[in-house]
């Protein structure tokens, strides 16, 4: 075995998530739901990465995502890609989009906001400025960027 | 289908000419009870006199009953119910609610839970549709028109909900804006931006005195300490406009002002005399508005 092939072991069946900022790999694994799954899950933080310096891998053993969960993602990882494994070979290679709305994630900014006072799931719709992604509430018509998020 | 009234962009520019139009129908004949027998809720989870008398007065003409309550001290808020439970409670006695509350965006959730109409009428800093209307009813009421006017809002722009939704409504016509305020008020950029992307003009000024004589409607604003976190801006800020009679030598004839009211200091009384006052009618127009927008929500004066 090579010493690239150490640091992370092949997967069988499952996602790859690559390219993700080293510091919102814990993000990545909050917003994807995965705390409570059974299967295995390999993470990689601070690893060198030619384009970003410092990138997070996350590997997710025999669970497949819909587009719409992925999207979620690229709030926090926008460049991040997806592969999809099957039987040990890459049989898909997806880039994130953003999403029109978005819905559960993230909190307003706003203080005085009803999402924040009440149990009311937030909804936010999403508009990009530049390298930017604003996100409009559904609620109180406020401006949130994504990163006033989380 | 239920339709709401949360924020003045729920309206298309044809509902917003079709309910002033309306409006106009009540002012000649205000007394007009075809609600008898539907039951109004009319839910003040913080105190607003003026709006609440309002609104309740235009219930009662059209002869409608109203229930509710006027402060949420003595509701089971104050028990910590969540907002979501009164509603739906509410919801099964009444065939619209008209609600305000001090949270931003407490009433678009509201109508989501709610299966009757609601109407806003107030979410913290948020929207006052009913106010943005009646505004726009006393623009139309005394220029004869919307398009081509020039509306010069003073004072507090930054925290005033009205001139940001008077701004929004009044950008479906061929409006020209002068905003009047100091620094630390100033319109916010998201405002000048969506201007920006409609292609309307505005000039900011810090000088009251500047394009007072140039404009169709002075729409002077409060400064409203409820909305300052911080005291001391507060304070820095409360009186930086007064406006008296004197100043108005030079105005255009058919110049009026208008104001959300309770005014404090920013016009003094001898300014009520004279012939560009407009603000305590423009209270009055605010009954026959919301006679407007309730009738139209309820589907008695549909958009033909």
């Amino acid at each position: 075995m090579s010493q690239k092939e150490l640091k992370v072991s092949a997967l069988e069946n499952g996602t790859v998530l690559d390219h993700i900022p080293a510091e919102n790999v814990y993000k990545a694994l909050e917003i994807l739901d995965l705390k409570d799954i059974e299967s295995q899950i390999t993470i990689g933080i601070n690893l060198v990465s030619k384009q970003h310096g410092k990138k997070g891998i996350i590997k997710i053993a025999d669970k497949f995502f819909e587009d719409d969960e992925l999207n979620k993602l690229s709030l926090i990882a926008p460049d991040a890609t997806v592969n999809v494994i099957k039987d040990f070979k890459v049989v898909e290679k997806k880039k994130l989009e953003i999403p029109r709305e978005i819905r559960g994630i993230g909190r307003c900014m706003n203080p005085k906001c009803v999402t924040n006072h009440q149990p009311i799931e937030t909804r936010f719709s999403t508009a990009k400025k530049g390298d930017e992604i604003s996100l409009l509430c559904h609620f109180c018509e406020k401006t949130t960027d994504s990163k006033g998020l989380f | 289908m239920k339709k709401s009234l949360i924020s003045i962009r729920d309206f298309t520019k044809e509902e917003i000419l079709h309910i002033l139009e309306t409006a106009k129908e009540f002012e000649q004949n205000p007394v007009q009870d075809f609600l008898t027998g539907k039951v109004i809720a009319s839910l003040f989870f913080e105190p607003s006199t003026r709006t609440r008398l309002s609104f309740e007065t235009a219930v009662n003409r059209l002869g409608a009953r109203v229930i509710g309550f006027s402060d949420a001290s003595n509701t089971s808020q104050s028990k910590g119910e969540t907002l979501k439970d009164t509603i739906k409670m509410v919801n099964n006695y009444v065939d619209m609610i008209i609600m305000r509350h001090p949270l931003e965006g407490s009433s678009r959730y509201a109508s989501e839970v709610a299966d009757v109409p609601v109407v806003n009428a107030g979410d913290g800093a948020n929207q006052h549709p009913s106010q943005t209307l009646l505004d726009l009813y006393s623009i139309l009421q005394t220029q004869g028109t919307l398009d081509g006017l020039t509306i010069n809002m003073v004072g507090d722009l930054k925290y005033g909900r009205t001139t940001h939704s008077l701004l929004q409504a009044m950008s479906h016509f061929k409006t020209k804006f002068v905003f009047t305020a100091p620094e630390e008020l100033k319109m916010p950029k998201e405002y000048k931006e969506f201007l920006d992307s409609k292609g309307i003009e505005y000039i900011e000024t810090a000088s009251l005195e500047e394009h007072l004589n140039s404009c169709d409607i002075l729409y002077m604003t409060r400064v409203q300490q409820e909305r300052f976190t911080d005291p001391i801006e507060y304070e820095r800020v409360k009186d930086c406009y007064s406006l008296n009679a004197q100043m108005l030598a030079n105005v255009k004839d058919n110049m009026k002002i208008l104001h959300p009211l309770p005014r404090v200091n920013e016009i003094s009384q001898d300014v009520d005399e004279t012939p560009y006052a407009y603000y305590f009618k423009q209270a009055e127009n605010g009954l026959y508005v919301r006679m407007a927008i309730i009738s139209y929500l309820l589907g008695h004066r549909p958009l033909r």
